[in-house]
């Protein structure tokens, strides 16, 4: 186990590695700050302090360098606009994205499994037709439309729900969170919701191809000979036997969550990074994307990383084949 | 034949297809008296599972028990509810399968399976529960089986992991086993071990065991009877000496011609001529017609089963004389 887990340390060293080549070549082609950081009426020579402050008189490959030493020294540098370290600037929105994000996709999780084990396990029912109805609009439906359409109907027409922002919070280990209080889980609904559709049609999907397989296959057959009950056979044998691919894809859904929740950021005005990003791409400030796109790939090879760990703890077979 | 335990008569399962009805099973009777061992034997197609999974109250949709009686111990199964046969599944009859790699689920460890195979008829504590698992591997011939409980299917050889689903379903004294091929997946020598234990196994526990197979050379070591079976019917019947010696029906003495051991030495094996047929929407008469040699117009009539002493078949010329000498 340990073997396997140093390997996979190494690769997620390597792909980091070349992200950030591919990230920081990227964000040098797409145009130069300048414009926005100098103001047009400035002189040469704040023109030039300027620049030569940013480092920006240096060739590309030494400013590569330079902001991969600093990174390295946990220094993400500071944004041109808001002049705050980006690192400071990101934490600062993260609480708002991991709460709305978490929120959605554990829901989904939640409720999406135990609806597509139902439909799984009886194809043919009204229940199950209504289900994967369901599901199939969760997907063919475009999350900013639906996320105008649940504000349109709840917070406009009916009044029931506000339409935006975070509500009130309340302190946990140093930060503020909506989901302690009331108000805030009002104001996390609609947005929630709208992020959660598509995932909760992809975990029903997935639930219910897996329980229709394993539903046909021996393992069943042989619980239901033994006398198992039903509810038992779902809710240790079956369960357990699907629960890989909604793993895997729990991890992947959870991760680009995570780092694209920015239109439902956008629509609801919900104070996380997402918003924080449209604004610092506006503004082409350079280090909150750089930063910003080197934290999204390393969440992902993390969760990758883990969704592999927590497979090994599932699957009993592959314990052995990774640690050769 | 002792007091019959399993009483099945004029079973029907047939299969409700888009294509139309396959009778998988069409009019099948027969009794196991307790602690017996009876085989039931046919070509692949010929109906041994779906007759089994009928006895179980086991059949997969679209397939569904049309008629007939299947008695355990007097009590009448067909037409109770599924939770009445829950409660006598792994209770009272049990069910092993062919492949043991798909039967035990891989992702849960023997000891969980067997304790959720125990819980499904009586309320124990863990650790009697346990006990009782590890004494039940033992008695089906698995070491230390006490720490082989946390165990996952795969560590297990493929010997081993049939002889845990047979412990699985030994759990509660089943008075009826029925074993579906649970042998062919595994090689000879493991084969034969599996055999001996099942025989001395039954006699020991009283419980009686109905042998699926297709391979009839096993069968006759293992049961005292021998059901064949052919296009969901049983088609000759009777205890397995007198059978092999003198078979009645010309699909059984076909099958015997076949076996390798009745062969001269670099002569061909004897097959019997055409295939098994379809059993959607069969037309009447005897199926073997077909492929019968001493079928006549008599024949194109459904032949009644004909039974005289402990001997039963169904044919309208039963073969006389006999023919392996
Ligand atoms: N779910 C099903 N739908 C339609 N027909 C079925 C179904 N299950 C079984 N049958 C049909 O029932 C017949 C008997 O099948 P069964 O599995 O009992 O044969 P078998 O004697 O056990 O053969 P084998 O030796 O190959 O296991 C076959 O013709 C098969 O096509
Ligand atoms: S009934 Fe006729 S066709 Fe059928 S097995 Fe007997 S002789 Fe052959
Ligand atoms: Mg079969």
């Amino acid at each position: 186990m340990s073997g396997f887990i140093i390997q996979r340390l190494l690769q997620a060293i390597v792909v980091m590695a070349v992200m950030s080549v591919i990230v920081f070549a990227g964000i040098y082609s797409i145009g130069n700050p300048l414009e926005i950081l100098i103001p047009p009426e400035a002189t040469q020579d704040v023109r030039e302090r300027t620049i030569a402050r940013f480092g920006l008189d240096r060739p590309v490959v030494e400013q590569y360098f330079y902001y991969i030493r600093n990174l390295l020294q946990g220094d993400l540098g500071r944004s041109y606009i808001y002049n705050e370290p980006v690192l400071q600037l990101i934490s600062g929105r993260l609480p708002a994205t991991i709460e709305l994000v978490l929120v959605s996709v554990l829901g989904a999780l939640f409720i999406g499994v135990p609806l597509g084990m139902l439909a799984g396990y009886r194809p043919d029912a009204l229940s199950s037709r209504i289900i994967m109805a369901v599901s199939i609009l969760g997907f063919s439906v475009p999350t900013f439309w639906v996320g105008l359409i649940l504000i349109l109907t709840f917070a406009v027409e009916l009044g029931w729900l506000p339409s935006g922002g975070r509500g009130d919070t309340a302190e946990l280990l140093g930060t503020a969170w909506s989901f302690l209080t009331l108000n805030g889980w009002s104001h996390l609904a609609l947005p929630a919701i709208n992020l959660a559709l598509f995932k909760l049609a992809i975990m029903i999907r997935l639930a219910r191809a897996g329980t229709r397989e394993v539903m046909l296959g021996d393992t069943v057959k042989f619980a239901r000979a033994a006398g198992l009950s039903e509810w038992t056979i779902m809710s240790r044998h079956v369960l357990k036997l699907i629960s890989i691919p909604i793993v895997t894809v729990f991890g992947l859904e959870l991760g680009s969550t995570l780092a694209f929740a920015v239109v439902t950021e956008t629509i609801f005005s919900w104070p996380g990074v997402g918003k924080l990003i449209i604004d610092s791409i506006k503004n082409l400030d350079r280090p909150v994307m750089m930063a910003y796109l080197m934290l999204t790939a390393g969440l992902f090879v993390t969760i990758n990383l883990i969704v592999d760990l927590v497979y090994a703890l599932l699957d009993p077979r592959l314990r052995k084949g990774g640690a050769a | 034949m002792s007091t019959p335990i399993l009483e099945v008569s004029d079973l029907k399962t047939h299969f409700f297809t888009r294509a139309g009805v396959v009778k998988a099973v069409d009019g099948v009777s027969f009794s196991v008296g307790a602690g017996e061992i009876v085989g039931l034997v046919g070509e692949s197609g010929s109906g041994k599972s779906v007759t089994g999974f009928s006895l179980m109250g086991l059949v997969d949709p679209p397939g569904r028990i049309v008629s007939g009686s299947v008695k355990l111990d007097g009590e009448e199964l067909i037409g109770l509810s599924w939770d009445q046969l829950r409660a006598l599944r792994g209770a009272r009859i049990a069910m092993v399968f062919q492949d043991p790699m798909a039967t035990l689920n891989p992702v849960l460890t023997i000891g969980t399976q067997m304790r959720l195979a125990i819980s499904a008829h009586d309320k124990t504590s863990r650790r009697a529960a346990d006990a009782r698992a590890a004494e039940v591997l033992t008695r089906v011939g698995i070491p230390e089986a006490q720490s082989r409980l946390g165990s996952y299917p795969h560590e297990f050889s493929g010997g081993m992991r049939q002889r845990v689903a047979i412990a699985i379903a030994l759990l509660h004294g089943s008075q009826v086993l029925v074993a579906d091929e649970p042998t062919t997946a595994l090689d000879v020598s493991i084969q034969a071990q599996i055999l001996t234990e099942m025989r001395d196994l039954a006699a020991e526990t009283g419980t009686a065991l109905v042998w699926i197979s297709h391979d009839l050379a096993t069968v006759s070591t293992l049961a005292s009877r021998l059901l064949v079976m052919y296009a969901g019917r049983i088609v000759e019947q009777g205890p397995v000496a007198s059978v092999l010696r003198d078979p009645r029906h010309p699909y059984t003495a076909g099958l015997l011609r076949s076996l390798p051991a009745t062969a001269e030495p670099g002569q061909d094996l004897f097959q019997i001529p055409g295939t098994t047929p379809s059993l959607l929407d069969p037309p009447p008469g005897c199926p073997f017609r077909p492929r019968c040699a001493h079928a006549s117009d008599m024949c194109a009539a459904d032949p009644p089963l004909e039974t005289s002493g402990e001997r039963g078949v169904r044919c309208f010329h039963p073969l006389r004389e006999t023919v392996n000498a």
